[in-house]
């Protein structure tokens, strides 16, 4: 019991993780590099308002979300718009965007540098243990993964149910068909994209309640981001909380009944092993 | 062709700067190479940066360097090595063949120092590193004669843990029921190793033993198994983010021990920052004479200066090697580097954390390795053979 | 197999350059040494990842776990064996390794390959963490002799090695079958081609020399982790020096290899503080500038130049 709730948490801190770089992979077809730096960048902004003022990192996303949201759309319209447009087939693409995004992390993290020094930065938030289910846990673990099923939940049925989520889909399924059909692709897209970098950035903004972080660990996010949305399958917010659930609960399974040494290992085995019985990923399409 | 004969330059300009100080030059210039980006940087912005800034201020607020009759005020170039060995080396190069830098402080970590001993080396350049620990000085020694250890190894740290236990024990703080965990990387391994067969010679029982991979981002199952196991102490030999994160697990977790440790990390003042009154009685690698006069002075320039409180551990040791550079440049008169060394080996240094000298192999035998939170300080609780340790307390109390 | 006159000039050119290229040790600092191992170093690693990526547009990203295992191979052997005898042997596990995760990647493509890969390279650092910590054994020290000069003669002759079974995979059947692949798996398929084995085939290559530079630049490191040798940093670096010098041609990565190793070199040198965030804009600069890579410059230029003889 014990490992599954640890196992359910840590999934919901995987799929924070994730979530966003699955929209702007799926959906907005931009492999982004930078999306670690996106998350520490929400991090630093509920650290720092933490520090400046008490305020609570629940209530700072409701400023970074919206922050994040412009400063992503503005990325997209200035430096990938231009690829899109450039790229005559979607390798082209691929590489190209593979190119410009690590380019922006690098600017990214030579920022976050500048501003906030490379020095490491964490703070107390609700770490108090709760008791559940006969177990206790953290409280800002908790939290976070209330905060994750809600956004999960919210970006599901957005997708699924509104008419810009569901033209969103048709973008990620069929560029040229729904151009068809009069959606305007590229301004989809760039929403799409700037919505994933709005959730990955708050996801940053809970995840530095608990966890230690500094200006140059993004990357390591993004790896796993990338993992688990590849895991999943790209483009589906169903294969991403999947991916990312069994990953937290084969991890801490693997801590607490075989060896802590061995867990990412686990982590790394379960995704090669995933890919190699279905190639697209759990909830993947097939693609040509 | 201009490349080869600016090389060429430069090559006649460091050989002329070897051997003796330029005349007409106003300035030294100083090198220092360490992580501004990548998995170490973290660590070097607390523990190396500020001390580069500190130490040249402070030279420069006295005046300048004193070489020989004459005194130079110092100028700093810095360069990122992204932790990466291969920049390490590049820029040190780079540092002596194109700046023509008249001193190279050591870079950081023991990965990067030893991949740079070899450069140093070759250059015969002094190289007293504050951040590599090892416990093969002997043979590096041998292999590179100019470069000088001060941070001292995972025995003597092992070594003191276990003293500092004992005297908990017999104190009747804890009993013999021990739980270690250790991140599987390079330090972690060392020091678990040698911990193991320490304790249990001691008479531990070590009823819950386990590593985890460096990056783990979840370390409550690990929290989990060690409070089931009962222990009577909780000893990690962990990295800066999973020592925060081990803390947090334990409060969580209401983790009952008499001693609570956790390795790297600890002696950060960012640790306390975020622990405020739960940090109290937290037992750590490093450790300072927290109420030596010279401590509490280095302390207040070093926030003063740099706006940031050094850590307990490294930072002082850092800045005195730096002193160490400087006292050895000023009594031998030139930037002769064979002369500095030579000098460094055969003579005791007055630093910010007391008087400092080295053994037949190039290594200090005396520093701080144990340390433990004590009102809001972290004091110095064991050493091998530092003035100034305070006696150990109970562990922490989070309930 | 029968030479043209202008492969015989392509041969003997390329011999003549690294002749000249190996008297840099003789001839420099050890500073301009220093980059030059560099600039070997990553002509090696982006060449041989060209090799196979080129071709098939499968984009490898593990080098870092090829090289890491190469740098392990010299560290734990080095005690035992002579050293002569570690990158042949580091050549050897690399290429069997790579035979296995070819064998094992064949039904991926596209982007699930690039994070397989990066997946594979965290995967195998992880287990030889692990190994250390199981065996007890920490950051292994390689004391050795070798000088930078050995390791740059080494990585030079490793190139002319990388360039030579380069131009002979694309003067044989097997560059041909991956050309076809390139263009479109299917063809190759219906055309006969055993497109399994020719892509693990051409996937050794990089996998056994990722491993050999691993090998031959331990000595340089001298003291042995994983998070320095598996440094995923690594497997980046390469694809983008070799996509930005271009993967068209045999001699389009060292093209990028060498402009960018001097920009990444001056960025280091004049900024030292914002080092990361201007190799970032230069880099952004290069994908808008240089879309095709400098090997698409080169050939613009040389149409440019071929148009203006034929009007004179």
């Amino acid at each position: 019991m014990d490992v599954i709730v640890t196992g359910l948490l840590l999934g919901g801190t995987y799929a924070l993780i994730a979530m966003g770089l699955n929209l702007q992979y799926g959906m907005a077809r931009i492999m982004n590099l930078a999306n670690g730096e996106m998350l520490v960048a929400g991090a630093f902004a509920a650290f720092w308002l933490y520090g400046a003022g008490q305020v609570s990192p629940f209530l700072t996303v409701v400023l970074v979300a919206p922050l994040a949201f412009a400063l992503n759309w503005a990325i997209y319209m200035v430096f990938l718009g231009p690829l899109v447009k450039r790229a005559k087939s979607r390798g082209q693409l691929e590489v190209d965007a593979i190119l410009t995004t690590f380019g922006l992390s690098f600017v990214a993290v030579g920022i976050m540098l500048a501003v906030f020094g490379g020095d490491y930065f964490s703070y107390s938030y609700l770490s108090f243990p709760v008791a559940l289910l006969g177990g206790t846990y953290g409280a800002n673990r908790l939290a976070a993964f209330v905060a994750a099923v809600a956004i999960c939940g919210a970006l599901y049925l957005w997708l699924n149910r509104s008419r810009p989520g569901m033209s969103i889909r048709a973008i990620a399924v069929a560029p040229d068909s729904a151009r068809l059909v009069g959606i305007d692709v590229g301004r989809l897209a760039a929403l799409a994209f700037a919505l994933g970098g709005a959730v990955t950035a708050t996801g940053g903004a809970l995840i530095s309640t608990f966890l230690t972080l500094d200006a140059s660990t993004g990357v390591l996010f993004t790896l796993k981001a990338l993992v688990i949305v590849i895991m999943g399958g790209v483009g589906d917010v169903r294969g991403t909380v999947v991916a990312a659930l069994m990953l937290g609960l084969l991890e801490t399974f693997v801590a607490s009944v075989i060896d802590p040494g061995l867990t990412l290992a686990a982590a790394y085995l379960l995704f090669v092993t995933i890919l190699l019985f279905r190639p697209q990923g759990l909830f993947g399409r097939k693609t040509a | 062709m201009k490349r080869r004969t600016f090389g060429a330059l430069a090559a006649a300009a460091l050989a002329a700067g070897v051997a003796v100080p330029a005349l007409a030059q106003e300035t030294l210039t100083i090198g220092a190479v360490a992580p501004k980006t990548g998995p170490l940087a973290g660590g070097a912005a607390v523990t190396y940066w500020p001390n580069v800034q500190l130490w040249a201020h402070d030279v420069n607020a006295r005046g300048g360097l004193q070489v020989g009759d004459a005194q130079y005020m110092v100028e700093v170039i810095e360069y990122d090595d992204q932790t990466n060995p291969g920049e390490t080396i590049k820029a040190v190069q780079r540092l002596v063949s194109q700046d023509e830098a008249d001193i190279v402080l050591p870079p950081y970590s023991t990965g990067l120092n030893l991949a740079a001993a070899p450069i140093y080396n070759r250059f015969g350049l002094p190289m007293v590193t504050a951040t590599a620990t090892t416990d093969q000085a002997d043979q590096l020694s041998q292999q590179f004669p100019n470069v000088f250890f001060t941070l001292g190894g995972a025995q003597a740290i092992v070594e003191s843990t276990v003293v500092a236990m004992d005297a908990l024990r017999d104190e009747g703080v804890i009993g013999n029921k021990l739980a270690m965990v250790n991140v599987a990387d390079a330090f972690g391994i060392e020091l678990m190793n040698q911990a193991g067969p320490a304790f249990e010679a001691a008479g531990y029982d070590i009823v819950y033993e386990t590593s985890y991979p460096l990056g783990t981002q979840d370390l409550s199952p690990v929290m989990k198994g060690a409070k089931a196991a009962g222990p009577d102490a909780f000893i990690a030999w962990s990295y800066p983010p999973d020592t925060f994160a081990l803390t947090e697990q334990a409060i969580v977790e209401g983790l009952e021990v008499g001693a609570f440790f956790t390795a790297v990390g600890t002696a950060f003042p960012a640790y306390q920052a975020r622990f405020g009154d739960d940090a109290e009685g937290v037992l750590g690698i490093g450790g300072v004479h927290a109420d030596g006069e010279a401590f509490q002075e280095y302390a207040a320039r070093h926030e003063e200066v740099t706006g940031a409180k050094p850590d307990y551990w490294a930072s002082a040791m850092v800045y005195s090697s730096f002193q160490v550079l400087e006292e050895a440049i000023r009594e031998v008169g030139s930037l002769d580097n064979p002369a500095i060394i030579e000098f460094i080996k055969g003579h005791a240094f007055d630093t910010v954390i007391g008087v400092l000298d080295f053994n037949e192999n190039n290594n200090n035998t005396a520093f701080w390795t144990v340390g433990q939170w004590q009102d809001g300080v972290f004091k110095g609780v064991a050493s091998t053979g530092r003035e100034g340790a305070v006696p150990v307390l109970a562990g922490p109390d989070w309930n | 197999m029968r030479l043209t006159a202008k492969n015989w000039q392509g041969l003997a050119l390329t011999a003549v350059l690294l002749g000249v290229a190996a008297c840099l040790p003789l001839l420099t600092t050890a500073y301009w040494l220093t980059i030059g191992v560099t600039i070997a170093l990553y002509t090696v690693l982006a060449t041989s990842w060209a090799l196979f990526s080129g071709p098939t547009h499968y984009i490898s990203l593990a080098t870092a776990a090829f090289f890491g295992v190469g740098t392990y191979t010299t560290g734990l052997g080095i005690e035992h064996l002579p050293y002569w005898v570690l990158p042949p042997l580091a050549g050897l596990i690399g290429a069997a390794l790579a035979a296995l995760v070819g064998l094992a990647t064949l039904r991926l493509s596209g982007v699930y390959f690039v994070i397989f890969t990066l997946g594979l390279a965290e995967f195998i650092r992880q287990i030889i963490t692990w190994g250390q910590t199981v065996s007890g054994t920490k950051g292994i020290y390689v004391l050795t002799s070798i000088t930078e000069a050995h390791i740059y003669w080494q990585l030079l002759g490793l190139a002319g090695l990388v360039w030579l079974l380069g131009w002979l995979i694309g003067r044989s059947r097997l560059g041909f079958a991956l050309r076809i692949i390139g263009d479109d798996e299917e063809v190759a398929r219906h055309s006969g081609i055993h497109t399994a084995r020719a892509k693990v085939l051409l996937f050794m290559v990089p996998g056994a020399f990722a491993a050999i530079t691993g090998a031959v630049l331990a000595p340089r490191y001298v003291y042995i982790e994983p998070i320095l040798a598996f440094t995923p940093m690594l497997s980046f670096q390469v694809v983008i020096m070799a996509l930005l010098g271009g993967t068209g041609r045999l001699w389009g990565p060292v093209v990028g290899v060498i402009p960018f190793t001097f920009l990444w070199e001056g960025i280091s040198a004049s900024v030292p503080n914002q080092t990361t965030l201007l190799l970032g804009v230069a880099f952004l600069v290069i994908v808008y500038v240089l879309p095709r890579g400098f090997v698409g410059l080169i050939e613009d230029a040389r149409a440019r130049v071929n148009r203006a003889e034929g009007y004179a």
